[in-house]
């Protein structure tokens, strides 16, 4: 092929390469397309207001989802109120404090591995770690402290890339007006950065959303709706399944009508989020240029 | 008013308090940062701490060389040798099915497409990284496996030796992989062709080079470092990924060959560790340690790599 491209004018290879790039681009925005059309066509069959607001019934034999739907929301609040602190604040220092040396690039390169580790392995250390070192068995604490490890470099790196964009004559300007440095963090570059922090929460998000792995032996399989107020806090140290879990129980179970009411649900939450994050972004150039 | 009380009250505050607060702030901060490193070390010793025990117990060759999986039997046989082939040459297939596609399309929103249709595709490949891979097992376990079936009767239709999986195979798992890797290699290679400087591809075509030629004898070899990383990504991405294939690819640990039901090292643990106890659940664990060792490897590979590409792109 090489060797033809130089001795023929009419370069036939020109054409068999363009035509191989329309293919796969057509092929890879084809995939797409089938993907979501398809679990929607299969889907809306089976979501109903009594799937979304009800739990799985044995006596009358009715399958609901509102209990995942709440473990969810359980997971992703308890995961984002560790996560996002220490995220920011591990962003703050690599930006803020840390002068480039060993340390700082030990940091960089844990974070760039915490990214790459998949989530497999975080559910078996979350399972021997926090399940049988610190004893919290099957729990939502357990999957949340599981996955606050997992979404941290995507917090911290959102946050970096925000602090970086934030102007130094803004740090200058600051400090040379008196301001301590907690003061300048606090009142100018924490809410310069607030886009970008946003942003990376709501990846995050998406994130613990989509997750199963990492989930099914640290969270467990939980699917009932906590029934008190005191049941409300002690759910948390109570196995509960999201709805990702609960897709592949019952994609497992071969209970494929279910299955594909909670991957249209899913679906919906993470087209919800993709538009979400564009949105964001799109107000974050604009504010950029301002 | 009151809030610009406040504010101008904290800086000329008395210096005492000022450096506490500054302090604090800081080893706050520092401990945040922390955090990461404490992490991995934690992750790596209990990846190590659970995972070699098995080894000494079964011993090193019955275990990583062993080709018989008979965890619950009387007499039980812990080999993972075909769980390791099968993660090594799934993965590999996946890559190369996965990466020229990726690449092409990659090519195709860098250069080929029009700005319009670009900015239609490029949210689609980001929409495809971001659905739940639960339901990419969903829809190859009902939409691949039929297929494979179908096609395995055929050939498989005189062979008496062969054992029918109904589908749930290599083959449909790797196509899974493929399709899981597409967005993270389109997205990082049409990253580092844009960012391949322009006076290059001018040069290419100034000097008579058509626009296909200068992509792949210019732009390409230009982006080579972006591109392997994307690669090094993939790999890893596929590699690592368990519930997509856990009940696509069969369910019975095999010789990796394409019709055969096959387990990977991430399927095996996701299918067995909910019953598993003792010796069986402490195997499963020396299964995630090797999955723990390939993905410290990959990442190695990428650290160096990306620091590679730094270099050149320094000179």
């Amino acid at each position: 092929m090489t060797n033809s491209i130089c001795r023929k004018k009419i370069r036939m290879s020109d054409y068999v390469l363009k035509g191989l790039i329309y293919v796969s681009a057509s092929l890879s925005i084809l995939l797409l397309a089938c993907i979501v059309g398809y679990v929607y066509m299969k889907g809306i069959g089976a979501v109903s207001v009594a799937f979304l607001t009800t739990e799985p019934s044995t006596i009358k034999g009715t399958f609901g989802i509102a209990g995942n739907i709440v473990n969810t929301l359980y997971i992703i609040v308890l995961t984002l109120l560790i996560a996002t602190p220490i995220g920011v604040g591990s962003a703050i220092y690599l930006n803020e404090y840390a002068r480039p040396g060993r340390f700082v690039s030990l940091i960089e390169f844990t974070t760039e591995t915490l990214a790459g580790i998949p989530s497999i392995i975080f559910g078996l250390f979350g399972m021997v770690f926090f399940g049988t070192t610190i004893r919290l068995g099957y729990s939502i604490l357990t999957g949340a402290l599981t996955l606050t490890i997992m979404v941290l470099p995507l917090i911290t790196r959102n946050t970096q890339e925000a602090l970086k964009t934030v102007p130094d004559t803004y740090r200058s300007g600051a400090l040379g007006m008196g301001a301590t440095k907690w003061y300048l963090i606090r009142t100018i570059l924490l809410p310069s950065a607030m886009p970008g922090i946003i942003t990376g929460v709501i990846l995050a998000v998406g994130r613990i959303v989509g997750e199963s792995a990492a989930l099914l032996f640290t969270a467990g399989s939980g699917y009932l709706l906590p029934k008190t107020g005191a049941g409300a806090i002690s759910k948390i140290f109570e196995s509960g399944g999201t709805l990702t879990i609960q897709l592949y129980l019952s994609m497992s179970k071969a209970k494929y009508e279910d299955a594909f009411g909670i991957a249209f649900v899913l679906l919906t939450i993470v087209l919800l989020i993709n538009m979400l994050t564009k949105y964001l972004a799109r107000k974050f150039d604009v504010n950029l240029r301002a | 008013m009151t809030n610009t009380k406040e504010k101008s009250f904290s800086i000329i505050g008395s210096l005492k308090t000022k450096s506490t607060v500054e302090k604090s702030a800081q080893v706050v901060f520092t401990t945040c940062a922390f955090f990461a490193v404490l992490a991995v070390l934690s992750i790596t010793l209990y990846m190590v701490i659970n995972g070699t025990p098995a080894l000494t117990k079964v011993g090193i060759r019955e275990i990583l060389f062993g080709t018989v999986w008979k965890p619950t039997a009387a007499e039980p046989s812990y080999g993972i040798l075909y769980v390791i082939l099968t993660s090594i040459v799934g993965t590999f297939l996946s890559i190369l099915v996965g990466v020229p596609i990726g690449l092409f399309t990659a090519i195709f929103l860098a250069e080929v497409a029009p700005r319009k249709l670009a900015k239609l595709v490029k949210p689609a490949v980001e929409l495809l990284a971001g659905i739940p891979s639960v339901i990419y097992g969903l829809l190859g376990l009902l939409l691949l496996n039929p297929i494979m079936y179908k096609w395995e009767l055929i050939i498989f239709k005189d062979d008496p030796n062969h054992q029918f999986t109904g589908g749930a195979n290599l083959i449909s798992a790797v196509i899974v992989l493929a399709i899981m890797i597409l967005p993270t290699v389109i997205n990082i290679s049409e990253a580092a062709l844009k960012a391949v400087p322009r006076h290059l591809k001018e040069a290419s075509l100034a000097l008579g080079g058509s626009h296909i030629q200068t992509i792949f004898k210019v732009m390409i070899p230009a982006a080579k470092s972006g591109i392997v990383t994307a690669i090094v990504l993939g790999v890893g991405r596929a590699i690592g990924e368990a519930m997509a294939i856990s009940l696509v690819s069969g369910s019975s640990v095999n010789m990796p060959l394409p019709f055969n039901s096959v387990r990977f090292l991430t399927t095996a643990i996701v299918s067995e560790m909910g019953y598993a106890s003792d010796l069986h659940r402490q195997v499963l664990f020396t299964i995630g340690l090797v999955l723990f060792l390939f993905i410290m490897l990959i990442n190695f590979l990428l650290t160096k790599g990306l620091k590679k590409g730094e270099k050149e792109n320094d000179k």
